[in-house]
């Protein structure tokens, strides 16, 4: 019976994995020049690093969170990463939210609790049009998994600023080698030294953005670690029950085959 | 079991007033299958399975989704982050559409090549036909709910295709669209409709189960059963080896859902629905690249959206497209070179359908489409009357006891 299938069989898996990978490979990729990163929570086992993490929201705190709202991820998900309730609640109560209308009709503001989403830098997208020269500035709670690139891509993207070359005209924006077409309209955020970490660690350059983006792919895949745990356990108990039924197809068929 | 026959017991008395168990029993136990099945006949359960998994998970998300251009993309994060194990059943469900075609594109190659839609297999063929036109329209419609970039664009692209119609292509158009742009109507028919699709596949399936077992399941070999010795009980047999496969396609699903869960969609789906900001390149789902390439290939609007409906249709001509009498590719030692020849083809049009319609990707996509069609409307017909097929074997039985000719090409 073998020879029957054997050369439809290597064609048709070359044909499902050129597919697969054509389909990725060929997808709208990123034009600018982007470093391949290593990262914590790359690979079957990475997960991502939540002293990072944290370091990472004090820098989104600090230096992103000026212009860049996070509306998906609310304060109480901060637990995930290692906060304590009260530390999340401390966190929380720095912001000011809309309350509901109070007995009177009045309404008021209140602070933020656990269970409030990260406040918003703007009232509404025509003032964050307003303050920045037209342009909204995104989201930043997808912003890992919205970028073709992904995590390298937005490090190579606050690494990227350089001098622009002498013939290129910035009216509007900065020069930046990773950006698709090199000209974004935020300037740099990060030089290093733009925070000083609660826990110690040196705040280089380097280490402010390896921060924020473990911190983002937070946001982005909050389920990251849990993921690959299951992942890796669902995987162990299919290879087992493969084998195991592969066995028995081939007692079962051992009277037919002969 | 056996109760079920004399109508004896609770289950003998049921079936003897609403046959349901002894038809289950004849579709997945007794049914007479050929005994020289090879593992390319897994796909057709595989798919079933896949259909199942999308309306069970599907059913969970509709649960929690929002069908409403404000809520749509925030219920998406909802479901990933608030609703227990919601980031699971959407990975499911996503991957789980990708897989769904991925096998049933084996499927439709496995009958290309062992000829499984000649007599008496036609409305065998139209039925698996009409399920992957439902299956692609379904798809669509399901990428359009999380109203990201893509979701968008793709439905903008899509449904403006029918402007092309002459005379009442915009009326029709707006008709879609419930409006005068691609928004909330839009967005809420696609849900229902959604909803709608999955259940009139499993219709369809149904029908395709029937005709399927009026003459039974092809074979590698493409020759009749000449009597109860070229055939086995579908279960044990099948059962155990469609479970197998089934196991072991499962595997790879479960390596890509937990581990590469949006290597297969693209990023600009995260960024929410923006009608003002057109993305740089509107892709849209892998499984419908060949024919976005056949699209793009005529420099007719009009001309592209026929061409594109041409290239599924005229599948359904191929029961007098190919005019061989010998089933099975195996013994056609030409046309198994142009059935390779043609797949080439169609992951060359996947190709291009994922490159931007620039330079020499234009001039690619054009031969490919053009060859896509010689091969259908010149090559079938021509190969069948001037090819000399192998020898058959006389019987099933026969070539299985003996040692098979080799497969060479």
């Amino acid at each position: 019976m073998k020879n029957y299938y054997k050369i439809p069989k290597i064609f048709f898996i070359s044909f499902i994995l050129i597919n697969l990978f054509l389909s990725n490979l060929f997808a709208a990729g990123p034009d600018g020049n982007i470093t391949k990163m290593k990262f914590s929570f790359d690979g079957i086992f990475g997960v991502i690093d939540k002293a990072s993490a944290r370091r990472g929201l004090q820098v989104y705190n600090e230096i992103c969170a000026g212009c860049h709202s996070l509306e998906h991820v609310s304060y109480r998900n901060l637990l995930d990463i290692g906060f304590s309730n009260d530390q999340v609640k401390e966190f929380a109560s720095q912001f000011e939210v809309t309350a509901e209308p109070d007995s009177d009709g009045e309404v008021n503001m209140r602070s933020a609790i656990p269970s409030d989403k990260f406040v918003s830098p703007y009232q509404n997208d025509n003032q964050a049009k307003a303050m920045n020269n037209g342009a909204i500035p995104p989201d930043l709670s997808l912003i890992i998994k919205a970028r073709a690139g992904g995590a390298s891509y937005f490090y190579s993207l606050l690494k990227g600023y350089e001098d622009p070359p002498e013939d290129k005209e910035l009216s509007n924006g900065y020069y930046n080698i990773a950006y698709p077409g090199n000209v974004i309209a935020m300037p740099q955020p990060l030089y290093g030294d733009d925070v000083e970490y609660a826990d110690g660690t040196e705040a280089t350059m380097e280490q402010e953005i390896i921060d924020l983006v473990s911190f983002l792919t937070w946001t982005g895949q909050p389920e990251l670690n849990d993921r690959k745990s299951m992942g890796f356990r669902v995987f162990l108990f299919l290879v087992f029950m493969t084998s195991v039924l592969f066995l028995s197809y081939r007692k079962i068929w051992k009277k037919i085959k002969g | 079991m056996s109760n079920i026959k004399n109508g004896k017991g609770i289950i003998g008395w049921i079936d003897y007033r609403l046959p349901i168990f002894s038809t289950l029993q004849h579709t997945l136990v007794d049914y007479p299958t050929p005994k020289n099945l090879n593992y390319w006949w897994n796909f057709g359960s595989l798919a079933g399975i896949f259909l199942l998994i999308q309306i069970i998970t599907g059913i969970v998300l509709a649960m929690h989704y929002t069908p409403s251009v404000e809520g749509a993309f925030a219920s998406i994060e909802h479901i990933m982050r608030d609703v227990n194990y919601g980031w699971l059943i959407r990975y499911i469900h996503m991957n789980g559409a990708s897989f769904f075609f991925i096998v049933v594109y084996i499927h439709i190659f496995r009958g290309l090549y062992y000829g499984s839609y000649k007599s008496p297999r036609e409305v065998l063929w139209w039925l698996g036909l009409t399920i992957l036109l439902l299956m692609m329209a379904t798809a669509f419609m399901g990428y359009v709910l999380p109203w990201g970039q893509m979701s968008f664009w793709g439905a903008t692209v899509i449904t403006n295709l029918f402007s092309a119609v002459p005379i009442v292509g915009t009326a029709v158009v707006e008709w879609l669209w419930g409006g005068f742009a691609v928004d909330n109507a839009l967005l809420n028919r696609f849900f229902a409709l959604h909803y709608l699709f999955p259940f009139l596949i499993v219709g369809v399936v149904i029908l395709h189960i029937v005709a399927l077992h009026t003459h039974g399941s092809n074979n590698p070999l493409g020759i009749d059963r000449k009597g109860p010795q070229d055939s086995i009980p579908f279960h044990p047999y099948y059962t155990i080896k469609d479970l197998f496969g089934l196991s072991f396609v499962l595997t790879i699903f479960a390596a890509v859902v937990f581990y590469a869960p949006d290597y297969l969609g693209h990023p600009d789906n995260y960024i929410p629905a923006d009608p003002l900001k057109t993305p740089a390149h509107i892709v849209p789902e892998w499984y419908f690249l060949p024919f976005y390439a056949i699209l793009r290939a005529v420099p007719d609007k009009l001309g592209g959206v026929i061409a594109m409906i041409s290239a599924i249709l005229i599948l359904f001509a191929l029961p007098w497209l190919d005019t061989s009498k010998v089933r099975s590719a195996t013994f056609r030692p030409i046309y198994k070179k142009f059935f390779w020849f043609l797949l080439i083809d169609v992951i060359i049009l996947t190709w291009v359908g994922g490159s931007p319609a620039e330079g020499h990707f234009i001039l690619i996509g054009r031969l490919a489409t053009i060859y896509y069609f010689a091969h259908f409307i010149i090559f079938m017909p021509i190969i069948g009357i001037i090819e000399t097929p192998k020898p058959l074997p006389n019987s099933i039985s026969e070539a299985v006891l003996k040692k098979p000719i080799k497969d060479g090409t």
